[in-house]
């Protein structure tokens, strides 16, 4: 069953300068199509300004289409009387780990979504348990906001959209401001969700070894989805991500620099573990 | 350095004053500090100071910490004892020069010295033992009949709890955009009043802007989690009166009559 | 210009409960010209080590001597100091706040109490030297693209016209194409205007790209000093600390350990190809 759906979605906004006078008009979102199946991991790559973001705030009625449909779970997004529960089905996490976080306390921020959704105490202390721990976190719940890590405070914000208990989770780049071991962390509390919660994740960013364990890439470049397919794919087209300046992964690189150069290597070479094994198998039949 | 104040100045221990519910708690304050204006002989301060003794005691909250609460108004305390104590007409007990001491001005300056100071460290154990949230919890609880003539009880409590849990940040935010314009060679500390006022310019308008987009970052966070006012929200931790709240209002009500019998009728 | 930190200490909330290191005896050389990456966790004291070079944090215990002079010495300016040391904090771009991008690139200079035409032409020169076109000059600085922002903040210290150019995390929160136009940038200007640099990073690719020389920090202490070659020989450590090796420096080890022989002392891709194509095609 198709989840999420989009049909010739355009977003548009207006741009004014200082005394409101129009400038002229973004088209930041330009005619996408999108449809991600309950249980998908979909990746959504590109640059700022590709319009990966203002696709995402669409799916939880953030901002709502000029043109064109957003389905959550068949409501359409536009509905205003749809407004709670599209929200409460589509959750996000944004990129500032700082300015999502409500609570002083973590526990009391992962509460923060199912009491505004009038969900019974004693469920609400359930579900903190269990969102709590979904994540990791379950040692830090009596912990103040502030004295975490990056990595920790998405994984709270995570915990905090899974205790209202979505269907799906759209992470708006939850890692463009983290260190290496806080993105890590990130990106492996998502996979677990898909993996263990079974929860539909869209996963938004610019960093190509993110987007590798997903089931599916979309390549969003000035509007448009530009590209789409399996990582494996996507990743098989070097020159073209390169075009784009994306920064495709050094082993990515490589395996393509070196196919270059004569030896068979298979394209969208995702891992060091799969170049070594090409690597080795080339050895092989050699020697 | 600008991050190592701690705002709230919550001390975590687990007594039972800790885990009375913060309604008690405020109110106990409130008439705490009723009694202190009551009470008008030494007799009824020594009752007050008992009562004071007895909670901190139970609180476990070290007495240095409670102590360190009085620094912040020591020179509010000096200046009303001075003032009090020269100012005061009436019979000189002391003379020097032009100034003179009345009977009546040391004992005026000695009760504002004793109010001040019981108030001061009466209101800590407040803060002291309750966590900000806690605090706010309890506020909007007990203000919570005003909504009737439509004063947004519960928005204001969000609006504390939310300047709470930003104040710590904007703080380290100052502090980082104080050293990036010093690295920019900017000087906050010489010249007049106007020179040092502008030189808050650098400073102010990187700070205003930053509170205003971690604002509507924030709004938007609250909306995605279907935040949409009071109205049909349960509570993770509601707040519920024990047995031991109960005993607490006793000892309140105990420690306001002893007041005033023993500070105003003796 | 050189910069020498002996023994330097730096501990915050010294007589309380609550003391902790934020540098532990921390001694190093930089020299006039060098190229110089800082690598370390979140927390692992960089930021606190680069803040002393100029002279906005004050050592608890050790001395940094700048150009072989004290810099806690009284006479010593420590305004002079912050227009030959440039530091970019992280985050630049928060720091904007004249109406006019151009006017926002002055702040530094005027500050060094300069004439008004002098100011007005290192704001030129530092605008253009980041690749900012004449039409965004007199532009609201908060109309600019986030990538732009970050330059013109760039700008406004190196409008000071710094010997020593610090920056702290120059591409935290970028996209790929925002942080290559940055550390393109900084590799320009170290080349072309023979300006010293110390790159500070948690991106190890970042730095092994461009630097010639890494400190590591772990704890507030200096673990290791050394070449960009010797420094990534410690795969083990650097992990063990949160710190990533370049992803071909894993590869060369992981192939290495399948016991074919090759070099595990390699840093960038053009090196990796070389080496595989060197063995593989013999």
């Amino acid at each position: 069953m198709s989840l999420i759906r989009s049909k010739a979605l355009s977003f548009e906004y207006i741009r004014r300068d200082e005394e409101g006078n129009v400038e002229g008009i973004t088209r930041a979102v330009d005619n996408v199509s999108l449809d991600v199946q309950q249980g998908d991991f979909v990746a959504i790559l590109g640059h700022n300004g590709s319009g990966k973001s203002t696709l995402a705030k669409h799916i939880n009625a953030i901002l709502h289409p000029t043109e064109g449909t957003v389905w959550v779970d068949g409501m359409d997004t536009s509905d205003e009387n749809n407004l709670w529960q599209v929200r409460q089905t589509a959750g996000m996490v944004f990129q500032n780990p700082d300015n999502q976080i409500i609570g002083q306390v973590v526990e009391e921020d992962v509460g923060f979504g199912p009491e505004n959704l009038g969900v019974p105490t004693p469920e609400i202390w359930q579900r903190v348990e269990e969102s709590l721990k979904a994540v990791g976190m379950s040692e830090y719940r009596n912990h103040s906001p502030n004295k975490l890590s990056g990595g920790q405070k998405q994984r709270v914000s995570i915990a905090g959209v899974i205790a209202m208990h979505p269907k799906c989770i759209i992470l708006d780049e939850p890692t463009a401001m983290l260190d290496p071991s806080g993105r890590k962390e990130v990106i492996r509390a998502a996979r677990a969700l898909n993996d263990v919660e079974k929860i539909t994740v869209i996963l938004i960013t610019h960093y190509m070894e993110e987007v590798i364990y997903a089931g599916k890439v979309l390549v969003m470049d000035k509007g448009h989805i530009k590209m789409q397919g399996s990582p494996r794919e996507i990743f098989s087209r070097v020159e073209e991500l390169k075009e784009l300046r994306l920064a495709v992964p050094q082993v990515t690189l490589l395996a393509h620099e070196l196919k270059k150069r004569g030896l068979p290597i298979p394209d969208g070479i995702l891992t060091t573990y799969e170049l070594t094994e090409a690597l080795m198998k080339i050895k092989r039949t050699e020697g | 350095m600008i991050r190592d104040i701690t705002l709230g100045q919550y001390y975590h221990a687990d007594s039972v004053i800790h885990r009375l519910d913060p309604r008690t708690k405020l109110v106990g304050t409130f008439f705490f500090i009723i009694a202190l204006f009551l009470v008008k002989n030494p007799l009824g301060y020594a009752v007050a100071a008992i009562y004071l003794a007895l909670v901190i005691k139970l609180s476990t909250v070290p007495l240095r910490f409670m102590l360190r609460g009085m620094k912040a108004i020591v020179f509010l305390l000096l200046l009303t004892v001075g003032f009090n104590l020269f100012l005061t007409p009436g019979e000189p007990i002391w003379e020097w020069w032009k100034l003179s001491i009345s009977a009546e001005g040391v004992r005026i300056a000695y009760t504002m010295a004793i109010r001040l100071s019981f108030l001061v460290i009466g209101s800590s154990i407040m803060t002291l033992t309750t966590t900000p949230n806690n605090l706010t919890d309890g506020l909007e609880k007990l203000l919570s009949p005003l909504k009737k003539i439509r004063i947004p009880v519960h928005e204001i409590a969000m609006m504390m709890s939310i300047a709470l849990r930003f104040i710590p940040i904007l703080l380290e935010e100052t502090d980082k955009i104080m050293k990036a314009q010093m690295a920019r060679g900017a000087d906050f500390e010489s010249g007049n009043i106007i020179k040092r006022t502008k030189a808050l310019v650098p400073i102010l308008v990187p700070l205003f802007i930053s509170a205003f987009r971690r604002a509507n970052d924030l709004a938007m966070a609250m909306e995605a989690r279907c935040y949409k006012g009071g109205d049909g929200r349960t509570k993770m931790k509601p707040l519920k009166y024990a047995a031991r709240d109960r005993l607490a209002y006793l000892a309140i009500f105990a420690m306001l009559a002893a007041c005033i019998i023993v500070g105003r009728m003796i | 210009m050189s910069i020498i930190f002996n023994h330097v200490s730096k501990s915050y909330d010294a007589d309380t409960q609550l003391k902790t290191d934020a540098l532990k005896d921390v001694s190093f050389k930089i020299d006039d010209g060098e190229f110089v990456g800082l690598i370390g966790h979140t927390g692992s004291g960089k930021s606190t080590l680069v803040q002393h070079m100029n002279g906005l944090l004050k050592p608890t215990s050790g001395e940094i001597y700048v150009d072989g002079k004290d810099i806690a010495d009284k006479e010593y300016s420590l305004k002079d100091l912050r227009g030959k040391v440039g530091l970019v904090f992280q985050y630049p771009e928060h720091q904007l706040f004249e109406t006019t991008v151009f006017e926002d690139v002055c702040y530094g200079p005027k500050n060094l109490g300069l004439e008004k035409k002098e100011v007005e032409l290192r704001a030129y020169e530092a605008l253009k030297q980041v690749g900012i076109e004449d039409d965004y000059f007199y532009q609201s600085p908060f109309d600019l693209s986030g990538g732009q922002k970050r330059r013109a903040a760039i700008a406004g210290v190196l409008a000071m016209k710094p010997e020593v150019l610090i920056l702290d995390e120059p591409t935290a929160g970028l996209d790929p194409k925002g942080r290559e136009e940055i550390l393109e940038l900084v590799s320009r200007l170290h080349r072309e205007n023979n300006i010293t640099v110390i790159l500070v990073s948690h991106s190890m690719d970042d730095v092994a790209d461009y630097a010639d020389r890494i400190l590591v920090m772990d704890h507030g202490k200096l673990v290791y000093d050394d070449t960009v070659h010797e420094v990534f020989k410690h795969v083990k450590e650097l992990e063990e600390m949160g710190l990533a090796i370049p992803q071909v420096t894993y590869m060369m080890y992981d192939i290495a350990a399948k016991g074919v022989d090759v070099s595990t002392d390699i840093t960038t891709i053009d090196e990796a190809v070389e080496e595989i194509m060197k063995v593989w095609s013999k």
